[in-house]
Protein backbone atom coordinates (compact mmCIF):
# COMPACT_ATOMS: atom_id res chain seq x y z
CA UNK A 1 0.00 0.00 0.00
CA UNK A 2 1.30 3.50 -0.95
CA UNK A 3 1.82 6.02 1.70
CA UNK A 4 1.12 9.78 1.04
CA UNK A 5 3.17 12.32 2.99
CA UNK A 6 1.28 16.18 3.59
CA UNK A 7 1.67 18.65 6.59
CA UNK A 8 -1.30 19.48 8.72
CA UNK A 9 -1.08 22.47 11.08
CA UNK A 10 2.57 22.23 10.56
CA UNK A 11 3.01 19.16 11.26
CA UNK A 12 4.60 16.49 8.79
CA UNK A 13 2.64 13.11 8.71
CA UNK A 14 2.23 10.05 6.40
CA UNK A 15 -1.13 8.79 6.06
CA UNK A 16 -2.11 5.55 3.42
CA UNK A 17 -2.88 6.54 -0.02
CA UNK A 18 -6.76 7.08 -0.48
CA UNK A 19 -6.89 8.38 2.93
CA UNK A 20 -9.31 11.08 3.53
CA UNK A 21 -7.86 14.85 4.77
CA UNK A 22 -9.90 14.51 7.76
CA UNK A 23 -7.96 11.03 8.79
CA UNK A 24 -4.84 12.94 8.56
CA UNK A 25 -6.18 15.60 10.47
CA UNK A 26 -7.00 13.16 13.58
CA UNK A 27 -3.20 12.00 13.17
CA UNK A 28 -2.34 15.22 13.51
CA UNK A 29 -4.00 15.96 16.50
CA UNK A 30 -6.30 18.15 15.42
CA UNK A 31 -9.74 18.71 16.65
CA UNK A 32 -11.71 18.92 13.62
CA UNK A 33 -15.44 19.43 14.23
CA UNK A 34 -17.65 16.77 12.29
CA UNK A 35 -21.40 16.06 12.25
CA UNK A 36 -22.85 14.46 8.79
CA UNK A 37 -19.69 12.27 9.12
CA UNK A 38 -19.33 8.83 11.05
CA UNK A 39 -16.66 6.63 10.65
CA UNK A 40 -18.20 3.55 9.01
CA UNK A 41 -20.35 5.07 6.52
CA UNK A 42 -19.57 6.56 3.39
CA UNK A 43 -19.07 10.90 3.43
CA UNK A 44 -21.51 13.17 2.09
CA UNK A 45 -20.17 16.63 3.46
CA UNK A 46 -23.32 17.83 4.11
CA UNK A 47 -22.82 19.61 7.48
CA UNK A 48 -19.46 21.54 6.30
CA UNK A 49 -17.90 21.62 9.74
CA UNK A 50 -15.23 19.98 8.75
CA UNK A 51 -13.83 22.51 6.16
CA UNK A 52 -10.51 23.01 6.10
CA UNK A 53 -7.74 24.84 4.43
CA UNK A 54 -5.89 23.47 1.20
CA UNK A 55 -2.71 26.24 -0.05
CA UNK A 56 -3.48 26.05 -3.47
CA UNK A 57 -7.08 26.04 -3.08
CA UNK A 58 -9.19 28.86 -3.62
CA UNK A 59 -12.30 27.27 -2.05
CA UNK A 60 -12.27 25.66 1.29
CA UNK A 61 -12.52 21.74 1.12
CA UNK A 62 -14.53 19.56 3.50
CA UNK A 63 -11.81 17.34 5.18
CA UNK A 64 -14.04 14.20 4.88
CA UNK A 65 -14.45 13.86 1.54
CA UNK A 66 -11.38 15.41 0.38
CA UNK A 67 -8.82 12.70 -0.63
CA UNK A 68 -5.07 13.21 0.77
CA UNK A 69 -2.59 14.01 -1.63
CA UNK A 70 1.23 14.16 -1.44
CA UNK A 71 2.49 17.23 -0.47
CA UNK A 72 -0.77 18.99 1.31
CA UNK A 73 -0.33 21.59 3.13
CA UNK A 74 -3.94 21.55 5.63
CA UNK A 75 -4.85 24.35 8.00
CA UNK A 76 -7.69 23.00 10.18
CA UNK A 77 -8.34 25.97 12.65
CA UNK A 78 -7.22 29.09 11.19
CA UNK A 79 -9.59 32.32 12.42
CA UNK A 80 -11.07 32.05 9.48
CA UNK A 81 -12.36 28.65 9.48
CA UNK A 82 -13.35 28.80 13.85
CA UNK A 83 -15.31 32.45 12.39
CA UNK A 84 -17.21 29.74 9.81
CA UNK A 85 -17.64 26.73 12.04
CA UNK A 86 -19.29 28.54 14.78
CA UNK A 87 -21.55 30.52 12.02
CA UNK A 88 -22.41 27.17 10.17
CA UNK A 89 -23.74 26.07 14.28
CA UNK A 90 -25.67 28.63 14.67
CA UNK A 91 -27.72 28.54 11.47
CA UNK A 92 -27.91 25.03 12.44
CA UNK A 93 -29.92 26.37 15.79
CA UNK A 94 -31.64 28.33 14.08
CA UNK A 95 -32.52 26.87 11.42
CA UNK A 96 -34.30 23.85 13.64
CA UNK A 97 -36.33 24.02 16.84
CA UNK A 98 -33.36 22.49 19.21
CA UNK A 99 -34.80 23.08 22.46
CA UNK A 100 -31.92 21.13 24.98
CA UNK A 101 -33.72 21.73 27.95
CA UNK A 102 -36.44 18.72 27.60
CA UNK A 103 -34.52 16.92 24.59
CA UNK A 104 -34.15 13.41 24.85
CA UNK A 105 -30.37 13.57 23.92
CA UNK A 106 -29.04 16.23 25.91
CA UNK A 107 -25.72 15.15 27.48
CA UNK A 108 -25.38 12.81 24.95
CA UNK A 109 -26.18 14.84 21.41
CA UNK A 110 -23.48 16.12 19.08
CA UNK A 111 -24.88 19.08 18.22
CA UNK A 112 -25.15 20.11 21.52
CA UNK A 113 -21.06 19.16 21.62
CA UNK A 114 -20.29 20.74 18.52
CA UNK A 115 -21.63 24.31 19.80
CA UNK A 116 -19.41 23.78 23.64
CA UNK A 117 -16.58 23.01 21.08
CA UNK A 118 -17.55 26.05 18.54
CA UNK A 119 -17.57 28.14 21.64
CA UNK A 120 -21.01 29.07 20.48
CA UNK A 121 -22.97 31.28 23.30
CA UNK A 122 -25.37 32.28 21.72
CA UNK A 123 -26.94 32.88 18.06
CA UNK A 124 -26.67 35.44 16.35
CA UNK A 125 -29.40 34.40 14.21
CA UNK A 126 -33.07 34.54 14.51
CA UNK A 127 -34.50 31.31 15.59
CA UNK A 128 -36.95 30.71 12.47
CA UNK A 129 -39.46 28.64 14.42
CA UNK A 130 -40.24 26.00 11.33
CA UNK A 131 -42.90 23.48 11.21
CA UNK A 132 -42.52 20.47 11.82
CA UNK A 133 -43.77 16.94 12.19
CA UNK A 134 -43.01 14.08 14.67
CA UNK A 135 -43.64 10.49 13.00
CA UNK A 136 -44.73 8.10 15.81
CA UNK A 137 -45.85 5.64 13.75
CA UNK A 138 -43.16 2.87 14.52
CA UNK A 139 -43.83 0.39 17.72
CA UNK A 140 -40.57 1.23 18.34
CA UNK A 141 -39.22 4.51 17.07
CA UNK A 142 -40.05 8.16 16.66
CA UNK A 143 -38.47 10.54 14.42
CA UNK A 144 -39.03 13.98 15.91
CA UNK A 145 -38.04 16.09 12.63
CA UNK A 146 -37.61 19.71 14.38
CA UNK A 147 -34.41 18.24 15.83
CA UNK A 148 -33.24 16.68 12.33
CA UNK A 149 -30.16 18.85 10.84
CA UNK A 150 -30.49 16.45 7.50
CA UNK A 151 -27.01 15.11 8.40
CA UNK A 152 -28.17 11.81 6.44
CA UNK A 153 -26.35 8.94 8.65
CA UNK A 154 -29.97 7.32 8.93
CA UNK A 155 -30.03 7.45 5.11
CA UNK A 156 -26.44 6.15 4.75
CA UNK A 157 -26.58 3.43 7.78
CA UNK A 158 -29.73 1.92 6.33
CA UNK A 159 -28.56 1.82 2.84
CA UNK A 160 -24.93 1.27 3.48
CA UNK A 161 -24.86 -1.45 6.63
CA UNK A 162 -28.78 -2.41 7.28
CA UNK A 163 -29.51 -2.41 3.00
CA UNK A 164 -32.79 -1.82 3.78
CA UNK A 165 -32.89 1.69 2.20
CA UNK A 166 -35.91 2.76 4.22
CA UNK A 167 -34.83 6.40 4.73
CA UNK A 168 -34.08 9.35 2.04
CA UNK A 169 -33.99 13.28 1.99
CA UNK A 170 -36.80 14.55 0.26
CA UNK A 171 -37.50 18.15 -1.12
CA UNK A 172 -35.31 21.03 -1.61
CA UNK A 173 -33.94 24.00 0.00
CA UNK A 174 -35.44 24.92 4.02
CA UNK A 175 -38.50 22.43 3.13
CA UNK A 176 -35.99 19.20 2.52
CA UNK A 177 -36.86 16.27 4.71
CA UNK A 178 -36.10 12.83 6.24
CA UNK A 179 -38.78 10.66 4.45
CA UNK A 180 -39.90 7.13 5.49
CA UNK A 181 -40.23 4.74 2.18
CA UNK A 182 -42.10 6.69 -0.62
CA UNK A 183 -42.97 9.52 2.18
CA UNK A 184 -45.33 6.93 4.05
CA UNK A 185 -45.74 6.81 8.00
CA UNK A 186 -42.33 5.33 9.60
CA UNK A 187 -44.75 2.12 10.64
CA UNK A 188 -45.72 1.60 7.68
CA UNK A 189 -43.16 0.98 5.89
CA UNK A 190 -42.44 -2.81 5.08
CA UNK A 191 -38.85 -2.91 4.49
CA UNK A 192 -37.96 -1.40 7.89
CA UNK A 193 -36.46 -4.27 10.17
CA UNK A 194 -36.63 -2.53 13.41
CA UNK A 195 -32.86 -3.04 13.56
CA UNK A 196 -32.47 0.59 15.43
CA UNK A 197 -29.32 1.57 13.24
CA UNK A 198 -30.67 4.83 12.76
CA UNK A 199 -31.48 5.39 16.42
CA UNK A 200 -27.94 4.37 16.96
CA UNK A 201 -26.15 7.00 14.88
CA UNK A 202 -28.90 9.90 14.75
CA UNK A 203 -26.33 12.40 16.38
CA UNK A 204 -29.21 14.55 18.00
CA UNK A 205 -32.30 13.85 19.21
CA UNK A 206 -34.26 13.52 15.88
CA UNK A 207 -34.70 9.91 15.73
CA UNK A 208 -35.00 7.84 19.46
CA UNK A 209 -37.04 5.06 20.79
CA UNK A 210 -39.88 5.62 22.10
CA UNK A 211 -39.70 5.12 25.75
CA UNK A 212 -36.37 7.18 25.94
CA UNK A 213 -37.48 11.02 28.01
CA UNK A 214 -35.73 13.79 28.47
CA UNK A 215 -31.66 12.80 28.08
CA UNK A 216 -32.28 9.33 28.46
CA UNK A 217 -30.96 8.64 24.89
CA UNK A 218 -27.76 6.67 24.66
CA UNK A 219 -26.59 6.48 20.95
CA UNK A 220 -24.11 4.06 19.58
CA UNK A 221 -22.25 5.61 16.74
CA UNK A 222 -19.45 3.28 16.89
CA UNK A 223 -21.85 0.19 15.82
CA UNK A 224 -22.01 0.82 12.25
CA UNK A 225 -17.90 1.01 11.94
CA UNK A 226 -18.14 -1.98 13.71
CA UNK A 227 -20.10 -3.60 11.34
CA UNK A 228 -18.27 -2.29 8.33
CA UNK A 229 -15.36 -3.72 10.30
CA UNK A 230 -16.47 -7.40 11.02
CA UNK A 231 -17.90 -6.95 7.26
CA UNK A 232 -14.40 -5.80 5.27
CA UNK A 233 -11.71 -6.62 7.66
CA UNK A 234 -13.55 -10.09 9.34
CA UNK A 235 -12.44 -8.62 12.75
CA UNK A 236 -16.02 -10.34 14.81
CA UNK A 237 -14.30 -9.42 18.65
CA UNK A 238 -13.80 -5.52 20.03
CA UNK A 239 -12.04 -5.67 23.26
CA UNK B 1 -4.82 56.95 57.84
CA UNK B 2 -7.45 54.35 57.06
CA UNK B 3 -8.12 53.98 53.57
CA UNK B 4 -11.79 53.65 52.31
CA UNK B 5 -13.44 50.23 51.48
CA UNK B 6 -13.34 49.29 48.27
CA UNK B 7 -16.93 50.25 46.62
CA UNK B 8 -19.07 47.61 46.37
CA UNK B 9 -20.53 46.24 43.04
CA UNK B 10 -24.59 46.95 43.03
CA UNK B 11 -25.71 44.01 41.66
CA UNK B 12 -29.12 43.25 40.24
CA UNK B 13 -31.41 40.16 39.36
CA UNK B 14 -34.02 40.14 36.89
CA UNK B 15 -36.81 37.65 35.87
CA UNK B 16 -38.76 37.77 32.64
CA UNK B 17 -40.35 35.30 30.59
CA UNK B 18 -38.54 32.33 32.62
CA UNK B 19 -39.81 29.30 35.18
CA UNK B 20 -37.35 30.81 37.70
CA UNK B 21 -35.33 27.68 37.97
CA UNK B 22 -32.01 30.23 36.95
CA UNK B 23 -32.84 31.93 40.44
CA UNK B 24 -33.48 28.48 42.15
CA UNK B 25 -29.84 27.29 40.63
CA UNK B 26 -28.73 30.98 41.97
CA UNK B 27 -29.97 30.22 45.75
CA UNK B 28 -28.03 27.27 45.28
CA UNK B 29 -24.81 28.75 45.26
CA UNK B 30 -25.37 28.37 49.51
CA UNK B 31 -22.68 29.41 51.18
CA UNK B 32 -21.02 31.29 48.73
CA UNK B 33 -23.81 33.46 48.74
CA UNK B 34 -22.38 35.09 51.89
CA UNK B 35 -19.49 35.62 50.01
CA UNK B 36 -20.95 37.59 47.64
CA UNK B 37 -23.26 39.16 50.02
CA UNK B 38 -19.84 40.97 51.45
CA UNK B 39 -18.49 42.16 48.46
CA UNK B 40 -21.85 43.84 46.58
CA UNK B 41 -25.27 45.10 47.68
CA UNK B 42 -28.40 43.49 45.99
CA UNK B 43 -30.27 46.82 44.88
CA UNK B 44 -32.83 44.94 43.02
CA UNK B 45 -33.69 41.16 42.99
CA UNK B 46 -37.00 38.94 43.23
CA UNK B 47 -34.91 36.36 45.54
CA UNK B 48 -32.72 38.72 47.62
CA UNK B 49 -34.11 42.65 47.56
CA UNK B 50 -37.45 44.17 48.19
CA UNK B 51 -36.75 46.93 45.88
CA UNK B 52 -40.22 46.83 43.68
CA UNK B 53 -38.33 49.60 41.12
CA UNK B 54 -35.51 49.29 38.86
CA UNK B 55 -32.37 51.51 40.19
CA UNK B 56 -30.07 53.40 38.77
CA UNK B 57 -26.44 53.12 38.66
CA UNK B 58 -26.57 49.30 38.67
CA UNK B 59 -22.70 47.37 37.86
CA UNK B 60 -24.00 44.06 36.75
CA UNK B 61 -27.49 42.52 36.63
CA UNK B 62 -28.55 38.77 35.75
CA UNK B 63 -31.55 38.45 33.50
CA UNK B 64 -33.49 35.33 33.30
CA UNK B 65 -35.76 34.88 30.90
CA UNK B 66 -36.66 35.59 27.37
CA UNK B 67 -38.76 38.33 26.17
CA UNK B 68 -42.59 37.48 25.98
CA UNK B 69 -45.14 40.53 27.09
CA UNK B 70 -45.13 44.56 26.98
CA UNK B 71 -43.81 44.15 31.11
CA UNK B 72 -40.68 42.21 29.74
CA UNK B 73 -39.63 44.26 27.34
CA UNK B 74 -40.18 47.63 29.08
CA UNK B 75 -37.76 46.29 32.52
CA UNK B 76 -35.22 45.63 29.81
CA UNK B 77 -35.01 48.09 28.25
CA UNK B 78 -34.84 50.01 31.60
CA UNK B 79 -32.62 47.86 33.12
CA UNK B 80 -30.29 48.60 30.01
CA UNK B 81 -30.08 52.09 30.50
CA UNK B 82 -29.02 51.67 34.05
CA UNK B 83 -26.35 48.76 34.15
CA UNK B 84 -22.80 48.38 32.92
CA UNK B 85 -22.70 44.44 32.32
CA UNK B 86 -26.41 43.26 31.44
CA UNK B 87 -25.49 39.12 31.20
CA UNK B 88 -28.17 36.92 29.59
CA UNK B 89 -28.62 34.44 32.61
CA UNK B 90 -29.88 30.66 31.27
CA UNK B 91 -31.21 29.16 28.30
CA UNK B 92 -34.66 30.94 28.01
CA UNK B 93 -32.74 34.68 27.94
CA UNK B 94 -30.48 33.38 25.53
CA UNK B 95 -32.56 31.26 22.49
CA UNK B 96 -36.09 31.90 24.31
CA UNK B 97 -35.84 28.41 25.09
CA UNK B 98 -39.21 27.06 26.81
CA UNK B 99 -41.43 30.01 26.51
CA UNK B 100 -40.30 30.75 22.50
CA UNK B 101 -42.13 27.65 21.47
CA UNK B 102 -45.35 29.68 21.28
CA UNK B 103 -43.82 31.42 18.05
CA UNK B 104 -44.91 28.13 16.61
CA UNK B 105 -47.87 29.68 16.57
CA UNK B 106 -48.15 33.10 14.48
CA UNK B 107 -49.43 35.96 16.39
CA UNK B 108 -50.62 36.51 19.89
CA UNK B 109 -54.88 35.63 18.77
CA UNK B 110 -53.34 32.14 17.89
CA UNK B 111 -52.05 31.46 21.07
CA UNK B 112 -54.09 33.11 23.15
CA UNK B 113 -56.99 30.96 21.21
CA UNK B 114 -54.98 27.45 21.92
CA UNK B 115 -54.52 28.23 25.28
CA UNK B 116 -57.26 30.10 26.84
CA UNK B 117 -60.17 28.84 24.57
CA UNK B 118 -59.74 25.48 22.87
CA UNK B 119 -57.66 23.71 25.85
CA UNK B 120 -60.18 25.41 28.21
CA UNK B 121 -62.15 22.77 30.48
CA UNK B 122 -65.03 25.33 30.86
CA UNK B 123 -65.88 28.60 29.98
CA UNK B 124 -62.98 29.86 28.63
CA UNK B 125 -61.66 33.24 27.78
CA UNK B 126 -59.26 35.42 27.55
CA UNK B 127 -57.33 37.25 30.59
CA UNK B 128 -58.01 40.82 30.19
CA UNK B 129 -57.16 43.25 32.61
CA UNK B 130 -55.33 46.69 31.53
CA UNK B 131 -52.60 47.60 33.61
CA UNK B 132 -52.51 44.50 36.08
CA UNK B 133 -52.16 41.17 33.16
CA UNK B 134 -49.75 42.34 30.55
CA UNK B 135 -50.09 42.16 26.63
CA UNK B 136 -48.41 39.14 24.98
CA UNK B 137 -46.33 40.47 22.54
CA UNK B 138 -46.02 39.17 18.80
CA UNK B 139 -43.27 36.31 19.06
CA UNK B 140 -40.81 35.70 22.08
CA UNK B 141 -37.70 36.75 21.63
CA UNK B 142 -34.11 36.10 23.22
CA UNK B 143 -32.57 39.27 25.34
CA UNK B 144 -30.04 39.84 22.69
CA UNK B 145 -32.62 40.72 19.92
CA UNK B 146 -33.78 43.82 22.28
CA UNK B 147 -31.03 44.97 24.12
CA UNK B 148 -27.17 44.77 23.97
CA UNK B 149 -26.33 41.83 26.25
CA UNK B 150 -23.00 41.81 27.47
CA UNK B 151 -21.99 38.35 28.37
CA UNK B 152 -24.07 34.53 27.97
CA UNK B 153 -24.21 32.19 30.83
CA UNK B 154 -25.98 29.41 29.13
CA UNK B 155 -27.96 26.35 31.03
CA UNK B 156 -31.20 25.26 31.54
CA UNK B 157 -30.63 26.03 34.74
CA UNK B 158 -26.76 27.29 34.70
CA UNK B 159 -25.64 24.68 37.63
CA UNK B 160 -25.10 27.13 40.65
CA UNK B 161 -21.08 26.10 40.38
CA UNK B 162 -21.58 27.54 36.74
CA UNK B 163 -22.83 30.89 38.24
CA UNK B 164 -20.39 30.72 40.75
CA UNK B 165 -17.78 30.60 37.83
CA UNK B 166 -19.53 33.33 36.38
CA UNK B 167 -19.90 35.92 38.54
CA UNK B 168 -16.69 35.86 41.09
CA UNK B 169 -14.37 36.84 38.03
CA UNK B 170 -16.89 39.88 38.45
CA UNK B 171 -16.02 40.79 41.65
CA UNK B 172 -12.30 41.59 40.93
CA UNK B 173 -12.87 43.43 37.86
CA UNK B 174 -12.53 40.80 35.72
CA UNK B 175 -14.37 38.86 32.93
CA UNK B 176 -15.01 35.47 33.46
CA UNK B 177 -13.65 32.86 30.49
CA UNK B 178 -16.98 31.11 29.17
CA UNK B 179 -15.29 28.40 27.39
CA UNK B 180 -15.50 24.47 27.01
CA UNK B 181 -18.18 22.36 28.89
CA UNK B 182 -17.93 23.33 32.23
CA UNK B 183 -19.32 26.97 31.17
CA UNK B 184 -21.07 26.39 27.67
CA UNK B 185 -23.20 23.42 27.48
CA UNK B 186 -27.00 24.73 26.70
CA UNK B 187 -29.43 22.49 28.32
Amino acid sequence: MGVITLRVNGVELAVPAGSSVLTATRQAGAQVPVLCHLDGLNPIAACRLCLVEIEGSQKLQPACSTEASEGMVVKTDSDQLQHLRRMAVELLFSEGNHVCAFCVASGACELQNVAVAVGMDHSRFPYQYPHRPVDASHHLFSIDHNRCILCSRCVRVCDEIEGAHVWDVANRGGESRIVAGLNQPWGEVESCTSCGKCVDVCPTGAIFHKEDTTAEKHPHAERAQRLRQAREQHQWHHP
Amino acid sequence: MTSSPPRKLRFATVWLAGCSGCHMSFLDLDEFLFDLAEKVDVVYSPVGSDAKLYPEAVDVCLVEGAVANEDNLELALLLRQHTAMVISFGDCAISANVPGLRNLWVGTEAVLDRSYLELADQGGQYPHEPGIVPELLPKVRPLHEVIPVDLYLPGCPPSAERIRLAIAPLLVGEKPLMKGSAMLRFG
